[in-house]
């Protein structure tokens, strides 16, 4: 890892709301050009960390940096640094696409910002709703004008909160293509999610938090590899299994057989007792081990 | 185009796309009013000796509209902002709290001009024109519309529902414009609530603006710009207070 300045550096952060600790001391460090996924279950302090480094909550202790600059102190430079797709999906009824667009810009003193706006509205397939009302747009285009607003400042660290919760195939699937595009292009993303095959497929690094703190961070091949519980399903042609398999293999209700394995060797091992016995494996599915298994595994031991 | 600028521009913008609302509609409240109470009051009230009823309800009527839609801007557009959450896109930007103040501070006071205007205008078919003070004119409707914007602000932000504010804006600033001489001079009042108008700011805003107009007031309207003065800088000084503590806005 680089020893350049963090792009994301969270120090201990801590924040109490009456009765609940959101987030209880914690501290990561994303570097410039990441993909860094934040998992953690339902109130586990992910959007709290988000709010406090756009400024939006303020911590009670500990300190949150971007690019170097203290979200705090340094706001200024940090809010220009970093580009927010909020939660929830709002909008301003008062305007169309093109005028919020314009408007965000201006807020980062942006005047002549036409070229660039035209460019994210064309990528993110905005372009021919630039004069509709944003209130006559679509949940998934309403999602695409967050999007867009987020990078009106070409800002070098973006944070997306659950950008894809409730929305369709097709515009997830365009909006990973883009956001990958721009991570490409140097641009460090910081997601949250809840679909676990998203991070594990878009994600160099995840961290997971669990009320309110950090209980795993490392790459994702790394933490895949916490868990080697592979599956196989078996369908046989007669049910007679050799006896000392007995233990091991489980019948489902549908009256296929499972095995849990962590060494390919011990399923090489079982077939070639099946083929002695005379049974015949007439179906076979292999499960690999995914983020999911990691994740329960994790929130079930800490 | 600086930050400030920009939410500026949005601000009179949100406003102006609902001009019937937002400025038609309070100039026409306005004329009912004043076509309603001339007709009662013209033939029997005169105020002030040599200034005819319409004369003396003409000033108190464009003061009253100003105060009222400067309050509405400011305080309606952070409610909405904030009850559909799209208060983050101004949360977001590095701009600073005395940009937010400034900005929604010079719509809000804008809208009450304009609305002020339009009022005086159509009244114009019913009052003579006269103004024998401009400047005091001026002083008056400015200040008197940022005092207005800058409790919009602090309302807006304090709120955290629709009925809040309703019941800010019934309980507390309609009875204020109301009750303090837009219809009457507290002259005619008896002691006990002659005593509690003077202690109404919005009293002397009537007052003085209206002696932009016809030349005669309860008060002096120098003491009056005196307190609007002293008004405005304690609400703005409040409103800056609770922006950069990032009350109710910033978490």
């Amino acid at each position: 890892m680089s020893q350049a300045t963090p792009a994301i550096h969270v120090d201990d952060l801590r924040k109490r709301f009456r009765t609940t600790q959101a987030l209880d001391g914690v501290s990561l460090d994303i570097q410039p050009g990441e993909f860094f996924g934040l998992l953690g279950p339902n109130g586990a302090g992910k959007t709290t960390l988000i709010s406090i480094l756009a400024g939006l909550t303020r911590a009670d202790a500990g300190q949150a940096t971007i690019m170097g600059h203290d979200v705090v102190r340094d706001y200024r430079q940090a809010r220009r640094a970093l580009g927010v797709v909020p939660q929830e999906l709002v909008y301003d009824p008062f305007f169309n696409v093109r005028e919020t667009l314009r408007i965000q810009s201006g807020y980062f003193g942006l005047k002549h910002n036409d070229g660039w706006i035209d460019e994210i509205m064309h990528h993110l397939d905005l372009a021919q709703h630039a004069d509709k009302n944003t209130q006559s747009l679509s949940g998934g285009m309403k999602r695409r004008l967050l999007v867009a607003q987020a990078l009106v400042h070409k800002p070098p660290v973006i944070v997306l909160d659950e950008p894809t919760a409730g929305v369709d195939v097709d515009l997830r699937r365009s909006l990973w293509e883009f956001i990958s595009r721009l991570n490409r292009e140097g641009h460090t993303i910081l997601l949250t999610t809840h679909y676990l095959e998203e991070a594990e497929a878009l994600c160099g690094r995840i961290a997971m938090l669990k009320s309110g703190r950090v209980v795993a961070c490392d790459t994702t091949r790394n933490l895949l590899q916490l868990t080697n519980e592979h599956c196989a399903q078996l369908r046989l042609d007669r049910d007679d299994v050799p006896v000392a398999w007995q233990d091991r293999l489980l019948r489902d209700a549908e009256g296929s057989w499972r095995i849990n394995f962590s060494e390919y060797l011990e399923l090489e091992t079982l077939l070639a007792d099946l083929r002695v016995t005379g049974v015949r494996v007439t179906e076979m599915h292999l499960q690999e081990p995914d983020l999911e298994d990691v994740f329960t595994d994790i929130m079930k031991r800490t | 185009m600086s930050g400030f600028s920009a939410l500026f521009y949005k601000e009179l913008l949100r406003f102006w796309k609902v001009v019937v609302q937002t400025v038609v509609a309070p100039v026409v409240t306005a004329l009912l009013y004043l076509l309603i109470f001339s007709h009662v009051l013209e033939a029997h009230v005169e105020v002030y000796p040599g200034v005819s009823y319409t004369s003396f309800l003409v000033p108190g009527l464009v003061m009253m509209s100003m105060l009222q839609n400067a309050f509405s801007n400011s305080s309606s557009s952070l409610i909405q902002s904030k009850m559909q959450g799209n208060i983050v896109f101004v949360l977001l930007p590095p701009l600073s709290y005395l940009e937010f103040f400034l900005a929604y501070l010079g719509a809000a006071i804008l809208r009450g001009l304009i609305v002020g205007l339009g009022v005086w205008a159509v009244t114009l078919w019913y009052a003579p024109f006269q103004l024998p003070h401009p400047v005091w004119l001026l002083a008056y409707a400015l200040l008197a519309c940022a005092i207005m914007a800058a409790v919009g602000i602090v309302a807006g932000i304090w709120a955290e529902k629709y009925d809040q504010l309703a019941a800010f804006q019934n309980f507390l600033i309609l009875p204020l414009t109301f009750l303090s001489g837009v219809f009457y001079s507290i002259h005619s009042l008896p002691p006990f609530w002659q005593a509690v108008s003077r202690v109404n700011p919005v009293f002397y805003l009537i007052d003085g603006f209206r002696y932009a107009f016809v030349g005669q007031s309860d008060t002096d309207p120098g003491l009056g710009l005196l307190v609007a003065g002293a008004c405005f800088v304690a609400i703005s000084a409040l409103t800056l207070m609770l922006l950069k503590s990032g009350y109710k806005l910033r978490h």
